[in-house]
């Protein structure tokens, strides 16, 4: 098969605007790097504006063209382009984060002077001076938002994409950037009301949970809110509306996911052997923190007569691998690489438990028209989740699958109308078209 | 049982694996020369157009064929000897069957145009027309596109993609007027136009023009106009793959003759998909179907009467879909370019010409026949079902909702149309 010839196809020609974005974009991390030597100390405000501005001005130049342009696909060339196809481009973007986080959680000292950029803009929300996890987080929500806006645009013609990420973009900047700053302004205890166990595994840990309810009665219902999401609000959301109402709509990790990993989603690996990899990794996480938190649990109540230190060491190695390295390192900095949900797919405790809500007790499925489906095979490409979509499509089968983060772009993507995602009665949801023709 | 299935499209691959499900002891084998696996056809433009690689479009992973003991061969079937019920291929070797199914797909319609084989000049269907789709395109600034059906729209697009100017040239006076009613031709003529592509109507092609290294430097048209271009898309149609079988004795006529069970004029021989043509085909049905759709439809009946469950071709209630840069377009039932006088036909279409629904009804009964959706995504099963059971255009259009397909959030046009019904009623300006 001479394959080779086709994927070497010549590229279109650039956008001259999305290349100007482009280079903004790379001025805005020269900055970043120029401020992180030094500088940013002694110019914090000039460096902040400057970064700042010219990632925002990048990202509006970038995504003027998708603005402009017909409504509609915009693939054209995706296979073909260096950044989006695993090209030299992406692999120098994958070891730029990757290096980045691997500076950011062992070695912040050398961020220093990007951190100090970033006082003045701590100081007016949190009424302290800024950390690395606060340049983390702004840096974080400036991505989600500028890419947010490029993603609207690209998928302007479809009111569900548009919707979802307003409200991803909503989460991001006001539930996981502004209101925890606020609460430790006010003196209050940093809690992030959009994140719960076993994502945020921390919440249901002995030790937080007594600090929370002694800081006082907003902890209280810190507490209070915490185990009502994780123990009610989302067993009844998930039944109703499938995994997507948190990973696709509320989730900080997919905020990140779905606008700035974008440019990614098609280089998930979609073959049988890595769905295999998939559920054994993501569900030894879910039981690694249940267990831990269980540990965690009984070694308190018992007053730590049984376990000692041994559930702490557990709990610390927990965040290291997994809150750390996997979440952050791997799961973001291999965006280019393995696709944009790499740490949804393979590592999420909260995904995880979703999945087997959404595929066990759902109403939600992705319809499949009757024998519409051409097999042409966007909508796997195209899956962020790496679900073989086209397995389904081509038998008429629902697609109902644990990992299904219901974005909608399989829908989106499909050039017959095949796909649709929706919840109807959970009756009945397993069941594929047949022709008419072949029923006996 | 051996059985040897010649082309590995949707028609014989999904042939073999029906067989496979039916027959868990039978020796298949899958004979093909154009690739070494199944790939989806539909998908050579989003190839084209960097949306997706080649290995996105095989829709099975490369181990599935040994894991369901589906042998495949790369070769091309030379000849065909039926009496000692053998297979010869180019390379020398042959292979013997107990039943052989011929799926050989179609091949681009040329109809002796002057220049018709000048470099850069080309149909599309295969994978190697591909290939050789990307040599004659590389750094052409324009090309013109004969014929305009479906081939010749998708062709259209991926030259666009690319940047290339792109001028079409349709015998008759509307885009696939053969196919689609005024209104809906209109629309979608109206769409590719804002795409940028230069439709020009009631204009065939003449002669294809040269320069010295026997390259395309242009076309003649019949309207005396002379267009340069670098790139000629030959996309009048496609006919049955059958030149491998010219000197042998099996019937054919257009295509390999087959009945309703796919058996051909010799026993043991079946033919199905693009290649077949039904000696009688049913009224109102075409001879030669050659869609995506019926490809599955008939190598799924063929199946059952290749494992002993002898079963008839019923195409069942017609549907099509296709899209036409960003318009989708689905159809189902009964919907002719122009209705008879036992018909009467309901059109809606929305301001912004990117949407439009059509109904087509028996004046008599006012049954419902047929719809056309164009940028709004219908359930087939309820259309197939509204279809089959005679439902009235006045149920139809109270429940639309029933059956729209569109994503959620999208706006919702069935109470617009319902009150353009309404409207159309009071006003009696029924077509």
């Amino acid at each position: 098969m001479k394959d080779i010839s086709l994927s070497i196809a010549s590229p279109s020609a650039a956008n001259p605007l999305q290349k100007m974005g482009a280079a903004l974009t790379a001025c805005a991390i020269l900055c970043s790097i120029i401020a992180a030597f030094g500088v940013g100390k002694s110019h914090p405000l000039l460096f902040f504006f400057l970064i700042t501005g010219l990632f925002i001005s990048g990202g509006i130049f970038y995504s003027i063209p998708y603005f402009k342009a017909q409504a509609g696909i915009k693939n054209d060339g995706i296979m073909q382009n260096s950044l989006s196809s695993r090209g030299a481009i992406a692999w120098g973007i994958a070891i730029l984060m990757t290096g980045f986080y691997i500076i950011l959680y062992w070695f912040p000292y050398y961020l220093e002077g990007l951190i100090r950029t970033m006082d003045p803009l701590s100081m007016m929300l949190r009424g302290k001076a800024s950390d690395q996890w606060f340049l983390y987080g702004a840096f974080y929500t400036l991505a989600v938002l500028i890419m947010g806006m490029r993603f609207i645009a690209k998928y302007k013609f479809s009111r569900y994409h548009i919707i979802r990420t307003i409200s991803v973009m909503f989460f991001q900047l006001g539930f996981a950037f502004l209101l925890p700053a606020f609460l430790l302004k006010l003196n209050q205890p940093e809690f992030y009301f959009s994140y719960f166990w076993p994502l945020k595994y921390s919440y249901l840990f002995p030790n937080d949970l007594d600090y929370l309810i002694q800081s006082g009665n907003l902890g209280v219902f810190m507490v209070f809110w915490g185990l009502v999401m994780t123990f009610i609000a989302t067993p009844i959301l998930t039944y109703n509306f499938g995994k997507r109402w948190y990973c696709s709509w509320v989730c900080g990790c997919g905020a990140l996911a779905e606008t700035l990993g974008d440019p990614y989603r098609q280089n998930s690996d979609k073959s049988l052997k890595a769905w295999k990899i998939e559920r054994w990794m993501v569900h030894s996480v879910l039981v690694f923190i249940t267990l831990t938190t269980a540990l965690l649990w009984l070694n308190s109540w018992k007053s730590g007569t049984i376990l000692g230190d041994a559930s702490g060491l557990f709990s610390q190695w927990y965040g290291f691998l997994i809150g750390s390295v996997f979440s952050g390192v791997i799961g973001t900095g291999f965006y280019p690489i393995m696709g944009s949900r790499v740490w949804c797919r393979f590592g999420c405790p909260m995904a995880a438990i979703l999945g087997l809500f959404q595929r066990f007790k759902s109403k939600f499925r992705i319809t499949t028209n009757g024998g519409q489906c051409i097999s042409c095979g966007n909508c796997s490409t195209y899956c962020e989740m790496g679900i073989d979509v086209r397995a389904y499509a081509q038998k008429g089968e629902n697609i109902i699958r644990a990992s299904c983060v219901g974005c909608g772009v399989c829908s989106s993507v499909c050039p017959r109308g095949v796909l649709k995602l929706e919840n109807l009665e959970e009756e009945g949801r397993f069941i594929p078209y047949i022709r008419h023709e072949d029923k006996k | 049982m051996n059985i040897v299935i010649i082309g590995n499209g949707i028609t014989g691959i999904t042939c073999a694996r029906n067989i496979r499900k039916l027959d868990s002891n039978a020796f298949i084998t899958v004979i093909s020369e154009e690739s070494e696996h199944f790939f989806s056809r539909t998908a050579l433009m989003y190839i084209y157009m960097g949306h997706m690689k080649f290995e996105h479009t095989k829709p099975y992973e490369d181990w599935f064929w040994n894991k369901n003991r589906i042998s495949l061969i790369r070769a091309y079937v030379k000849t065909l000897n039926s009496k000692d019920k053998t297979l010869h291929f180019d390379n020398g070797k042959s292979i013997a069957y107990d039943k052989l199914i011929i799926a050989s797909g179609s091949i681009p319609n040329k109809f002796g145009w002057p220049g018709e084989n000048l470099y850069g000049v080309q149909g599309l269907y295969s994978i190697q027309d591909l290939e050789q789709m990307e040599r004659n395109t590389k750094n052409i600034s324009s090309a013109v596109i004969v014929g305009g059906g479906l081939i010749g729209i998708e062709m259209a697009e991926m030259l666009h993609s690319r940047k290339i100017e792109v001028k079409m040239l349709i015998r008759e006076n509307l885009y696939w007027s053969n196919i689609l009613p005024r209104e809906e031709a209109q629309l979608i003529g109206k769409h590719i136009s804002a795409h940028g592509i230069d439709l020009r109507f009631n204009t065939e092609l003449r002669e294809i023009i040269s320069d010295d290294q026997d390259r395309v430097k242009g076309v003649l048209t019949n309207t005396g106009e002379q267009f340069e271009c670098q790139f000629v898309g030959l996309t009048a149609g496609v006919k049955p793959n059958i030149g491998f079988l010219e000197k042998h004795e099996l019937e054919t006529e257009r295509g390999i003759l087959i009945n309703e069970y796919f058996e051909t004029s010799i026993p043991d021989i079946y033919a199905a998909g693009d290649c077949a043509q039904f000696r009688n085909p049913k009224s109102g049905e075409p001879a030669v179907e050659q869609l995506w759709y019926t490809g599955k439809m008939q190598s799924e009946t063929l199946a059952r009467t290749i494992c002993g469950d002898k079963s008839a071709y019923n195409r069942g209630i017609w549907f099509n879909s296709a899209k036409f840069f960003d318009l989708e377009y689905q159809t189902y039932g009964q919907v002719l370019p122009e209705i008879n006088d036992q018909q009467k036909s309901f059109y809606w279409e929305h301001l912004n010409g990117k949407h439009a629904f059509r109904a087509n009804y028996s004046n008599k009964d006012e049954s419902i026949l047929g719809f056309n959706f164009i940028g709004i995504r219908f359930r087939q099963a309820i259309a197939e079902d509204w279809i089959r059971e005679h439902k009235t255009i006045d149920f139809v259009i109270q429940n639309l909702k029933k059956g729209w397909f569109d994503p959620e959030f999208s706006k919702a046009y069935y109470n617009d149309i319902s009150h353009s019904y309404l409207q159309s009623l009071k006003g009696g300006n029924e077509e």
